[in-house]
């Protein structure tokens, strides 16, 4: 990874409160033919915690799931989820997990609350506690009026909900979602990731994957970047945001010929920790990477004091793309032609 | 590794990976609900196990039941009692091809990683399948004979056709493990039914199922007479209308309890390994 900056995972580090591990990876390898979709990822997440694993399509995301849910073997490396092996333990590693795909996982011709009745035989429910689970879930995942429709009939929202409410009849220690909310307009989303908040209030360890930046935000504690099947970065979210340059504020003064004297006036007042500003000629905006609320609060506070007219005033947080330009040094999508050929073949997962 | 010692005590409290008999049955049972209520969400899929026996009755008896009758040396009647018994065999095999594109349609919807995720035995997602395609096929059965007796068809026996019908699911429950392998193998339903398809008609059309044999070439005899469908034909006629039976029932037999003994297990390996 040479230009790459990464910041290594000591895990002294990234573990201040000390916790057991729910998830330990190490040396993880998985090849498609040529491909390797993972090519010796470690990671490490501790129990209570929601790690975001961050990634553009391709990067391995999905692979790392599968394994770690005994969906697929490893090629090399070990991995344990609760203690177990995910190759020596699959079963009792199964009773523990509970497991959200991409794509959703019930059987869509069955109603809801017979979806979640069969799982609950399936993990060995009596008929009466499985009754009462399913009656318990629909309502907490506020799907009751929906009980006994066929999943198919579901919008994408439900049928999500309907998932995470699957995966949490055998109240898990870990949970894996894979992309929960790919695919979802935002309101729905918002729906999702509600239900993911309440369930780490549950004490629920969570691992998360995504490609949007402010999805890990909203619900991870520790992230880890991914790329290619390698583990690029990873830390607190507040330690990356701090790597990627947080939220971007964005100033349009109402008058183009503004743009200069407020850079230079910013850049002058040299607020705590600010970077410098760029103008964004194009449109006609002045961008301000802003780490914390005081920043933001100052640098507004600055703009209104010298009184000039503002047209707009957005923050704006860095999309994947931005983050891996400036955690990699090049785009997350558009593999870089110095490298060889054999790693920049896209990775189907 | 002090991370995977510090958290190893909780797997020997759980530690249990063996699944119990019963809660093999129980998981079985959670499936084979699942796929009955399947027909009652979609009951147009039992059109095939309903208009089968009735369309291949039909066509049979009145298109092809009078000249061969007369080379049976009677009528239509006499076709009638050929190839009433002969059908049972068909439906056993036709039927349980439908095992193998529902399966194909399971894998490629996101359900199967659930089920894959569950600690349940692979076998009982396998067994469900079975189980509610044996169900299919009894109700079939129970079309035939009503189609039968319309069509004159008389039972000898009665005792014989509950034995035809054990004896038929025996075979039919080996030739799904051949179907789910094909349906845990191949892309997707299409291709599992084009396969099906390719495997079925030589077996059905060279069989006893239909026609007698002895005016068949003699290389194409040599494959009829150890055509599994032959002999469960030709026991069912035993079994139900009268004449020897204990040959081609032990031949049947071994087929069933033969392919069963190859192919269970590669289904299951098959499954179990397919990522």
């Amino acid at each position: 990874m040479a230009g790459a900056t990464v910041f290594p995972m000591t895990r002294n580090d990234n573990n201040p409160g000390g916790g057991r591990n729910a998830v330990t990876v190490r040396g993880l390898v998985k090849h498609y033919g040529e491909t390797k979709a993972l090519d010796g990822v470690d990671l490490d997440v501790r129990e209570g915690t929601v790690m975001g694993v961050l990634g553009p399509n391709g990067a391995g995301k999905t692979t790392l799931v599968r394994i770690l849910s005994t969906l697929l073997a490893p090629d090399s490396g070990h991995a344990t989820v609760a203690g177990y092996d995910v190759v020596r333990q699959p079963r009792q590693l199964r009773r523990v997990i509970g497991l959200t795909g991409q794509y959703a996982s019930v059987d869509e011709k069955l109603p809801g609350w017979e979806n979640l009745y069969m799982i609950g035989r399936l993990l060995d429910l009596s008929r009466k506690d499985a009754r009462a689970r399913a009656d318990e879930l629909l309502e907490r995942f506020s799907l009751t009026d929906a009980a006994r429709r066929p999943a198919s009939t579901y919008s994408g929202g439900m049928r999500r909900r309907l998932d995470l409410a699957a995966s949490m009849i055998g109240r898990p220690t870990v949970l894996f979602l894979d992309e929960p909310t790919t695919g979802l307009d935002p309101r729905t989303r918002n729906e999702v990731w509600d239900e993911v908040q309440a369930m780490v209030g549950d004490g629920v360890t969570v691992l998360l994957t995504t490609q949007y930046m402010e999805e890990a935000e909203q619900l991870a504690s520790e992230l880890t970047v991914v790329d290619r099947g390698k583990v690029i970065a990873g830390g607190g979210i507040e330690e990356l945001k701090a790597k990627v340059g947080g939220r971007t504020l964005r100033v349009r003064p109402a008058d183009p010929r503004e743009l200069s004297p407020l850079a230079g006036m910013l850049d002058e007042l040299g607020i705590t920790g600010l970077a410098s500003t760029t103008v964004d000629a194009e449109t006609g905006s002045l961008l301000v990477p802003i780490l914390s609320d005081e920043q933001l609060t100052a640098v507004v506070g600055a703009v209104t004091a010298r009184g000039i007219t503002i047209a707009s005033i957005t923050t704006e947080l860095p999309s994947l793309d931005e983050v891996f330009l400036s955690l990699t040094g090049h785009r997350a999508s558009a593999p870089q032609d110095t490298r060889p050929a054999e790693s920049r073949e896209e990775v189907a997962v | 590794m002090s991370a995977v010692t510090a958290t190893a005590p909780t797997a020997d409290v759980k530690g249990d990976a063996r699944i119990p008999l019963r809660g093999h049955l129980r998981h079985t049972g959670a499936l084979i609900r699942r796929n009955l209520l399947w027909i009652r969400q979609d009951p147009e899929s039992m059109f095939d196990a309903l208009l089968m026996p009735v369309v291949f009755t039909l066509l049979f008896v009145y298109v092809f039941g009078g000249s061969i009758g007369l080379a049976l040396g009677g009528g239509q009647d006499r076709y009638v009692q050929y190839v009433i018994p002969g059908m049972i065999a068909m439906m056993s095999m036709t039927l349980s091809q439908g095992v193998g594109t529902g399966f194909s349609q399971d894998f490629n919807s996101g359900v199967m990683d659930r089920f894959r995720s569950l600690p349940i035995g692979r076998g009982s997602v396998l067994f469900a399948k079975i189980a509610v395609e044996l169900a299919r096929m009894l109700f079939a059965t129970a079309v035939l004979m009503v189609v039968a007796v319309l069509v004159g068809f008389h039972i000898t026996h009665w005792g014989g056709l509950l034995a035809t019908v054990a004896l038929s699911a025996a075979f039919a429950s080996s030739i799904m493990w051949v179907f789910l392998t094909l349906g845990v193998v191949l892309k997707n339903a299409q291709s599992v039914q084009a396969m099906g398809f390719l495997v079925l008609f030589p077996l059905q059309f060279g069989s006893s199922i239909f026609a007698p044999t002895k005016s068949m070439p003699g290389w194409l005899q040599s494959f009829t007479d150890y055509n599994p469908l032959s002999t469960l034909a030709d026991s069912a006629r035993g079994l139900m209308v009268g004449g020897p039976v204990a040959h081609d029932l032990w031949v049947t037999l071994a087929w069933s309890a033969g392919i069963t003994a190859v192919m269970a297990p590669v289904a299951i390996h098959k499954f179990r390994t397919k990522s």
